[in-house]
């Protein structure tokens, strides 16, 4: 396969946590048990409506040794946000 | 076990720890301490582990609450006088946390009924305010390998010390023998500034979460002196004693014995 799509099957996320309707910090609490509970490699996809999570959890998921892929703005107040499990 | 919606909250400062997370809380929940006291310093230790979620908290005192106590001893209060200080310190730690269960011992421990005790529980913290107990606590502590978190207080200096059994020192390594009764300041004659229970317990408390959670390095082979009138923390370097009477190559105690005689027992 090509380099883009092989980027893209790494990428492919095994697990989703909706934590719209929550706020900071529990925010970030929700996602990093989440990464807790998948094995290193392992992509999360997290779905949220909290403007400043938008910011908090990608900055303390790389304070974490986390990897953040991709920050998407989905819809008027939805964001995306793409983690990949680099350490336990 | 899966958190509550109620635990994530409660525990959401600890989880977002990095040496904490939802995996040390869990150990937490599942962790068994016994506090031997609940006195100045057993108070304290028991407040702040029962905040952090240890799920099972022992405790074993045979006093009742006194207004003299009130000073220092945080877990009791004005309402609470006359009854005994466990059912007193369970009180106010379930209400803190329900998560925690506390069971309440009121007695007092010797060589015939510690072994007993200890034995359903991962690490001892020792808050007693007399000799004979703390002995028998380091004795019984190496017998059965328990991890032992020591804490001393007297007028404004306290002591903090964590005794891993077989890997550092022990209390006999330190000081071999309890001081003959003479010269251990009696009852009345002993103050301590209220305050002082509160470092030490605290300072205890967080010897114990390390433990538990297995994360930075305890006070092994060290005792740890603090200072209130000068605000001075001093860590003195406590090798094993390879002659110690307990814990030594060639041990001259084997079993347990009670120390009780001539001390003052408040
Ligand atoms: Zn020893």
């Amino acid at each position: 396969m090509g380099e883009e799509q092989k980027m893209q099957e790494e990428e492919k996320p095994v697990r989703k946590l909706d934590i719209k309707g929550l706020v900071c910090p529990y925010t970030f609490v929700k996602a990093k048990l989440a990464m807790e509970d998948m094995e290193v490699g392992e992509v999360l996809e997290i779905v949220l409506d909290y403007p400043e999570a938008v910011n908090n959890i990608p900055k303390s998921m790389q304070d974490h040794g986390q990897k953040v892929l991709k920050v998407d703005k989905t819809g008027d107040k939805e964001w995306v946000i793409v983690v990949r499990k680099e350490k336990d | 076990m899966e958190f509550t919606d109620l635990q994530v909250q409660r525990y959401s400062r600890h989880i977002i720890l990095p040496e904490v997370g939802g995996k040390g809380q869990k150990k937490l929940l599942a962790a068994k301490v016994l506090i031997v006291g609940a006195g100045g310093l057993g108070c304290p230790v028991g407040y702040y582990l029962s905040a952090a979620g240890v799920g099972t908290i022992g405790i074993v005192d045979d006093d009742v609450v006194e207004v003299s106590n009130l000073q220092r001893q945080i877990a009791h209060s004005t309402g609470t006088i006359g009854m005994p200080k466990v059912e007193s310190a369970k009180k106010t730690f379930e209400a803190l946390n329900p998560d925690v269960n506390v069971i309440a011992m009121k007695g007092r421990l010797n060589k015939d009924n510690i072994t007993d005790v200890l034995k359903d529980y991962d690490i001892v913290i020792d808050g007693s305010d007399n000799f004979p107990t703390r002995y028998l606590v380091n004795d019984a502590c190496v017998f059965m390998r328990k991890p032992l978190v020591s804490g001393a207080i007297l007028r404004f200096e306290g002591q903090v010390t964590t005794i891993i059994p077989h890997e550092g020192h022990c209390y006999r390594c330190l000081f071999e023998a309890p001081p003959p009764p003479g010269l251990v300041p009696s009852c009345q004659e002993a103050g301590v500034l209220g305050v002082l229970p509160g470092v030490i317990g605290a300072l205890e408390a967080t010897e114990a979460l390390k433990l538990i959670l297995g994360r930075g390095e305890p006070l092994k082979n060290t005792l740890l002196i603090y200072d209130a009138l000068t605000t001075s923390f001093r860590k003195v370097k406590v090798p094993r004693n390879p002659d110690c009477p307990v814990c030594g190559q060639n041990p001259t105690i084997t079993e347990l014995a009670d120390y009780d005689a001539g001390y003052c027992q408040r």
